[in-house]
């Protein structure tokens, strides 16, 4: 683990003293690049108590990348906040204390303890209930705890059908519901940011992004990610078609199910139970990049959430789900 | 893959894929034209598609799909519930693929009339329009709609999609007809490039590729021509804007603005002015995270520093001082009508322009375009989807630039007060006063320091009441009584400004409103100046009064309603008025036939009728005291 906060503390380094570049940004990542950053200065500027909702992986990696520089030389003024299933995979929360400390961040984490003390876990509470419950609910407990009223998610359009129609700002009623049928009309950069008391809005900076420019962003601008985006030898087991990470003890094996060593990584990481592995050779950045530009399955096609049902994703976003 | 895989390697096939930037552009067009199977197409056939995607899909059309055993392209872009179910599309959707040459941005916006604002939405974003038409049914209502509010969103660039060409036998000549029928009305928009395109968007002829069944069509496919379109525009050569989004303060040696350049380049070393109050500076530094600029243009986010610190807050316009924004509280805007409830000129909503919110009202609506015809008619109201030409009135000045020359300048939006909603959209056109043009100069000698050497808070002592109730009497005992005790003092009064200043006005209502109008700009001059003003006018409506109260800061307006009964009035009628009045002599006469609205909350209120006017002035002294006015 030494190299994740080596990295991660270099990584700090860049943001106390500013550093011309070698080489500029792509022009059309720098034109991605400052309309998150207007994004992000409209909500600072325009909400009392607004918060990054922070997930660890590479999404949250740009977004909170964009977030120091919006704001540079000051820091961002919000706090992180880390919803936790108590599933992610170790390397994930190792990663995000390092970078917070090192960045010097406040990072709030949200356990739905109840539901932890009551057992509820992915293989046997199903993914759907184990979603709803310590991720829906964790994240509405910890909006209300906190009176966030504003909220930044990672999300991005091209993931999936029912965020392609989502807004950059898009309005949560008093119970965090989205209602998709009456979205506020959303023109030019212009937004609408304001909401009652017990409302909110959640917005995504990274709406018009692509997988691949996040990675090519990753690449170009070396923002530290979690390791288990690079290819390694890792034990595996095979479930229902999906490369299952065997991460620790907490994953119970089944019948006749024996860890196999893999070279894999990840394209998305949620809960390791519910993230499938893809079987890859790429170990750098670049590989990764060029492994992208090849790629004949989204990225969600490892998120086992998101095969539940037909419109899954906008019954879990109507339900207050990111 | 091979380990050795290089960075350069690697940039150069990203770069490669990215050499004409990106295009935005929106499919639009009446309801079952094809527009979202023409993006599937696009999708499918440059290979974008994922393998999961096109399980989802094909499951998904076995299920609610209208294309038969096909696959049924439409599916893959409506993702709502209610959208698959009812077979429509309802909100935009935004979908992203790139060949070779270009990465592009589409919108798909629903057809339906009910959801044109959805289509303005995904408008305001766009370099270029893809307009659909069904081969069969030609051009429609809806076609000459989304083509008017393309062009009024300022998209540059229309395709003109002739679909579903396989049901009308390829027919070259229906192809030219509907192009014939389109460019009549099109053409007077005022578009710099119309491109029409014969298309089956279900077999994908002439979307990625040229087609056997059209040999007849010479001219590019739909993506070759998205591909090399020339979407270049001048606006890095408009004028340097940069409205402040955030004041950057981290620490005591740090204060920086920053916001995103909307136009033109900047500078270390450049001259630029706050539009609204007009104090100067030069640019010192252009802070990013990565290191600081030799030059900024539009489109960057940066955080500039000056080289001397002015007041600058979140709403200001950061602006070059040669060429400055026009700044006024008054302008005309074309406007999009987006709420269920009408538009009511006169009612208060929310503007927001950049990073300035300012309650603001419609104050005329001058006609509405019948955009099924392109004819302006006269209109009292603005239905949902209806476009007028109105006239607007902020409670602030704010600084612009007519939306056609920079688009973040003259684009807002209004906000309903009450349930938040945005309702609507508006593009400005020019400013309504010329005074807009007249930059306000920031003086070294503040009112703050002249009210100070007279040792004062300067206010208007406004005097309001029937001809006949003594204002005149009242007020000129309170200047006597005021000066005799040292303090600064004017008084304006019918006498004094209808012989000099007003003498062009008569008595119409429009001319009584100026009369009020140029005497509150006067009174508020003498404020600035640091005097006490007494002004003595009938000012009979409300809506005048409280327009001159708004002109000053708050509590520098104080209203005494001289409170003299008409029964009165007519006994005293000291000018002899009242009796030409009765006798028709006089038109207009306030009380008599023309209404009087006695004030509802008014600083102070005198009543003549039981204490003499002496003892009135002293009444409006102790208050001017007790108020803090008189140092």
């Amino acid at each position: 683990m030494a190299d994740i906060q080596e990295s991660v503390r270099n990584y700090a380094e860049r943001f106390k003293s500013a550093k011309l570049r070698e080489r500029p940004l792509s022009a059309h990542l720098k034109a991605l690049e400052a309309e998150s950053i207007h994004i992000m200065r409209e909500v600072a500027a325009e909400f009392a108590n607004p918060v990054m909702l922070y997930s660890i992986g590479k999404d949250s990696a740009v977004m909170l990348h964009l977030a120091l520089k919006a704001f540079y030389p000051s820091r961002p003024p919000f706090p992180l906040q880390h919803v936790d299933t108590t599933f992610k995979f170790r390397d994930m929360i190792t990663y995000r204390d390092a970078l917070a400390e090192a960045l010097g961040l406040e990072m709030r984490v949200e356990i739905n303890q109840e539901a932890v003390d009551r057992g509820v876990n992915p293989w046997d509470s199903g993914s759907q209930l184990h979603t709803q419950l310590l991720k829906t609910e964790a994240l509405r407990a910890a909006m209300n705890r906190h009176g966030y009223d504003a909220a930044f998610g990672g999300a991005r359009r091209d993931e999936e059908k029912s965020r392609a129609k989502e807004r950059i700002f898009s309005f949560r009623d008093t119970n965090h519901g989205w209602d998709p049928k009456n979205q506020r009309p959303e023109l030019w950069r212009n937004y609408n940011t304001k909401i009652r008391k017990g409302e909110s809005i959640r917005v995504f900076p990274l709406s018009n992004w692509t997988e691949l420019d996040i990675w090519q962003y990753i690449l170009e601008d070396d923002i530290p990610i979690v390791p288990l985006y690079y290819a390694a030898h890792r034990p595996v087991v095979e479930r229902d078609g999906q490369v299952i990470m065997v991460d620790d003890e907490r994953l119970p094996l089944q019948d006749g199910e024996k860890p196999d060593l893999r070279m894999v990584r990840f394209r998305t990481l949620g809960c390791y139970p519910l993230t499938g592995a893809v079987e890859s050779s790429a170990q750098t950045l670049e590989e990764i990049v060029l492994e992208m530009l090849t790629a004949r399955t989204s990225e969600r096609s490892g998120r086992l959430i998101d095969h539940d049902e037909a419109g899954s994703m906008e019954k879990k976003k109507r339900e207050g789900y990111f | 893959m091979d380990t050795q895989t290089s960075r350069a390697d690697v940039m150069e096939r990203l770069t490669q894929s990215g050499q004409h930037g990106v295009l935005r552009f929106l499919t639009c067009g009446s309801v079952d034209d094809g527009k979202s199977t023409l993006i599937g197409r696009l999708l499918y056939d440059s290979k974008l598609l994922f393998e999961d995607q096109i399980n989802v899909l094909e499951r998904d059309s076995r299920k609610h799909g209208t294309a038969g055993d096909e696959i049924d392209f439409a599916l893959l872009l409506d993702g709502l519930e209610a959208e698959r179910e009812q077979g429509i599309t309802i909100d935009v959707a935004y979908r992203f693929f790139a060949t070779e040459k270009r990465k592009f941005v589409v919108a798909d916006t629903p057809g339906h009339e009910q959801y044109t604002r959805n289509m303005a939405t995904g408008a305001s974003t766009a370099d270029a329009a893809v307009m659909m038409i069904d081969a069969r049914k030609g051009v429609l209502v809806q076609t000459l709609r989304h083509t008017y509010i393309a062009r009024m969103m300022g998209i540059r660039h229309i395709v003109l999609a002739v679909n579903k060409m396989d049901l009308v036998e390829h027919g070259r000549t229906r192809f030219h007809e509907i192009v014939a029928e389109y460019m009549k009305n099109a053409e007077e928009l005022g578009f710099e490039t119309i491109t029409p395109i014969p298309m089956s968007a279900r077999y994908g002829d002439n979307v990625t590729r040229h087609s056997e069944s059209m040999s007849w069509y010479k001219g590019p496919t739909l993506l070759e021509h998205l591909e090399e379109l020339d979407i270049t525009t001048d606006i890095e050569s408009e004028p340097f804007r940069m409205p402040v989004q955030w004041v950057n303060r981290p620490n005591l040696n740090f204060r920086g603005y920053s916001g995103t350049v909307v136009s033109g380049k900047v500078k270390p070393g450049d001259a630029i002015v706050v539009s609204q109050s007009g104090l100067a500076a030069n640019v010192e530094r252009i802070v990013t995270a990565d290191g600081d600029l030799e030059i900024a243009q539009a489109g960057d986010a940066v955080t500039l520093v000056l080289n001397h610190e002015i007041d600058i807050s979140r709403g200001d316009v950061l602006a070059a001082a040669e060429e400055r924004p026009e700044v006024s509280d008054q302008f005309a805007a074309e406007l999009l009508w987006m709420a269920e409830d009408d538009l009511l000129p006169g009612r208060s909503y929310l503007l927001k322009i950049g990073t300035a919110t300012t309650p603001a009202t419609i104050s005329a609506l001058k006609h509405k375009v019948d955009i099924n015809t392109y004819e302006k008619k006269p209109s009292r109201k603005l239905e949902m989807n209806g476009i007028g030409m109105c006239n607007v009135s902020t409670a602030r000045p704010i600084a612009f630039d007519p939306y056609h020359t920079i688009r973040d300048m003259g684009a807002f939006i209004l906000i309903d007060r009450f349930t938040n909603q945005t309702v609507g959209a508006g593009m400005i056109s020019f400013g309504l006063r010329r005074a807009s043009n007249i930059h306000h100069h920031a003086m070294d000698v503040t009112k703050a320091d002249r009210a100070q050497l007279k040792a004062q808070k300067p206010a208007i002592l406004w005097f309001t009441g029937l001809s006949g109730a003594g204002k005149s009497t009242v007020a000129n005992i309170v200047e006597r009584k005021l000066a005799s005790a040292g303090h600064h003092t004017y008084s304006l009064d019918g006498d004094n400004v209808r012989h000099g200043l007003n003498r062009d006005l008569g008595f119409t209502d429009e001319d009584r409103v100026e009369n009020i109008r140029r005497i509150g700009e006067v009174g508020k001059l003498f404020v600035d100046a640091g005097l006490l003003v007494t002004c003595s006018f009938i000012s009979p409506f409300r809506s005048e009064r409280r327009m001159v109260r708004e002109l000053v800061d708050e509590g520098e307006f104080i209203e005494v309603f001289v409170d003299t009964p008409l029964e009165v009035c007519m006994e005293r009628d000291p000018k002899g008025l009242y009796k030409k009045a009765q006798a028709g002599e006089i038109k207009n006469f306030t009380g008599f036939d023309s209404p009087y609205e006695a004030p509802e909350s008014p600083e102070i209120r005198v009543d003549t009728t039981s204490i003499s006017a002496e003892e009135a002035a002293d009444q409006v002294i102790a208050k001017l005291r007790e108020l803090g006015r008189l140092g």
